[in-house]
């Protein structure tokens, strides 16, 4: 149970990455990435994944 | 101990909030000595007659918040600030391109660090530069460690530099008191909307308490943040400026009533910049084929706002990385690699002598214009209230200096026997490729000056000549190297006594197109 940032979409503009309860995202070559072993995908910590919720591109963030 | 802290800087600033308050006061009496249409830039065109000293000394040298500034100094923006919790229909900030010039467009994110040797490396290169603002390409306060980061640090080591920001106001009442630890002074707002039906049509979403809240509720609570959020910074004595996107058919007499509104809570100037959208710019107004205004659209809606809070007109929505005079853009001389190799020797004294030179050179261009307005009031005959748009191509120092050929865009005046107020400027391309005219491109010059009667220039070759002439725009160049108020108010009187003499007559002209995303002339300079 892991999200998983599609780089191609990614704008690396960082949103996402204080947002993250669990610390599992990071920079990497210009975009975001999210470390699967980390990801929990907020269950159980908030409403909705909040790197989904603050994204300004719609479908860069889905289930890996 | 912070909120100690605090508290100091919230008190000692308790002078200033009387100062702005003065100001206000001033501006609804009418602080122009020619009152009428004098209110409408008084804030930005104003001199130190007009306003107390405290906040002449927090604008004189701002290029944004000071009309007459712009002329002479220099800013510029970081682009430490990428990510962003609204989401807005006019912003696509996935779109770059090193040739466009618009808010939200950068070539290089840079961290904190890299800001400050930066900016550090521009203040000593060009020693007008006086103005520091972290303006995205996201929100400067949705990244409130790197912003505030990069303000700590620079002030450390280039304490003369003055600091601003801008903010769509979400974050704003949380970090105000922040703002005012780093001595920020001035802090613009983009405020598009003073009523969440009209804020539902412009703004998707926000980011707000851990969910993305969508239409009513988000342009609710967003609206409240923003009054809340000025309201706070007029209180602590922070100079706000409020940038509103006109959206044709979506906010357009509305922005009357954000004015008003912005005004009542002590704004200190309004900035009503057109929405630039393409449909290659990726936006959703773009792809909707949501319009931006046309200049007399534009104007119309400044001139309605006139005698509210104050207009800036000088605004050229500028890239989130700019550097330079605004209208100019010299980013591409200074990217990381370039810096690099740059030897810095950051001199405050060598700053300081030449920004002394910049204020007497002002000082010279003031007196011209009070000597070419003495000059201009002489009865005629010709009707005393005749108003006319001239466009000056002009590469700063406040004087029409500038090849026809070599301008990329031209400031526009509006002329009458009173006085010869800044109303805004056009952008167009380059009609000089290589020291040669472009044919194809002279059209689209004429028709973004369509609307004025003269064009004043250093310089300017036969065949654009002959064509404007055509076109019914009067080439001028025998002001070159003049002032610009004074060459312009000169150019009148003789455009009325050829009138008064029956040698012309005067003839309305017709409206003018606003140039989209146009040509910032970084590429130029890289190539």
């Amino acid at each position: 149970m892991a999200l998983k940032i599609i780089a191609s979409m990614c704008t690396g503009c960082s949103a996402c990455e204080p947002e993250c309860p669990n610390v599992a995202i990071r920079e990497k070559g210009g975009t975001f990435i999210i470390d699967p072993a980390k990801c929990t995908e907020c269950e159980g910590q908030f409403d909705s994944p909040q790197c989904i919720a603050v994204c300004p591109v719609d479908n860069c963030i889905k289930a890996a | 101990m912070s909120l100690n802290t605090a508290y100091v800087d919230a008190s000692s600033l308790g002078r200033s909030r009387q100062a702005v308050s003065q100001i206000l006061e001033a501006a609804a009496g009418g602080c122009g000595t020619t009152g009428g249409e004098g209110k409408a830039s008084c804030g930005t065109s104003a001199g130190p007659d007009d306003m107390p000293a405290e906040i002449w000394n927090k604008v004189k040298n701002h290029p944004c918040y000071s009309e007459e500034a712009h002329h002479h100094y220099a800013r510029m923006h970081v682009a430490v600030a990428p990510a962003c919790n609204i989401q807005c229909n006019y912003c696509n900030r996935k779109y770059d391109c090193s040739n466009e010039s618009r808010p939200g467009v950068v070539s290089q994110k840079l961290t904190p660090e890299q800001a400050v040797k930066k900016v550090v490396a521009v203040a000593s290169e060009i020693p007008q530069m006086t103005v520091l603002g972290i303006a995205g390409p996201g929100d400067a306060l949705a990244n409130p460690k790197k912003t505030f980061d990069t303000f700590r640090m620079l002030q450390e080591q280039a304490p003369d530099i003055k600091l601003c920001l801008s903010t769509n106001g979400l974050a704003l009442p949380e970090l105000a008191d922040e703002i005012c630890k780093y001595n920020i002074d001035h802090v613009t707002i983009t405020i598009n909307m003073v009523d969440p039906a009209v804020g539902e049509k412009i703004y998707p979403w926000i980011f707000w308490n851990h969910k993305r809240v969508t239409g009513i509720e988000a342009a609710t609570i967003l609206h409240q943040q923003q009054m809340k959020g000025l309201e706070m910074l007029t209180e602590r004595g922070v100079l706000t400026k409020i940038n509103s996107v006109l959206i044709p058919g979506i906010n357009d007499e509305h922005l009357i009533e954000v004015n008003r509104e912005v005004k009542k809570r002590g704004a200190f100037l309004h900035n009503i910049m057109p929405l630039i959208s393409e449909p290659e710019h990726g936006t959703v107004f773009g792809l909707t084929g949501q319009r931006g205004p046309s200049a007399q659209e534009l104007k119309a809606v400044q001139d309605a706002c006139m005698g509210g809070a104050n207009l800036m007109r000088h605004c050229r929505q500028c890239r989130a990385d700019a550097v330079g005079l605004l209208g100019e853009d010299r980013s591409e001389e200074f990217t990381l690699d370039k810096i690099d190799e740059m030897q810095v020797v950051y001199d405050l004294d060598k700053r300081k002598t030449y920004q002394d030179k910049v204020e007497s050179e002002r000082q010279a261009q003031h007196a011209a214009k009070l000597a070419a307005l003495a000059a201009s009031s002489v009865d005629d005959g010709v009707d005393p209230d005749m108003k006319v748009l001239i466009a000056v191509a002009t590469e700063g120092h406040g004087k029409v200096n500038q090849h026809f050929g070599h301008a990329t865009e031209f400031q526009i005046f509006e002329v009458s026997r009173g006085e010869a107020l800044f109303v805004g400027h056009r952008r167009v391309d380059l009609y000089c490729q290589g020291g040669y005219g472009e044919d194809e491109t002279l059209p689209s010059v004429v028709s973004a000056i369509n609307d004025c009667h003269a064009v004043l220039v250093a310089k300017i070759g036969a065949c654009p000549r002959d064509e404007l002439k055509a076109a019914g725009i009067e080439p001028v160049d025998e002001y070159a190297h003049e002032f610009i108020e004074k060459a312009a108010l000169s150019w009148f009187g003789g455009y009325r006594e050829r009138i008064a003499q029956g040698v012309i007559t005067h003839q309305v002209r017709g409206d003018a197109q606003i140039r989209q995303g146009a040509y910032s002339g970084a590429a130029e300079q890289a190539a």
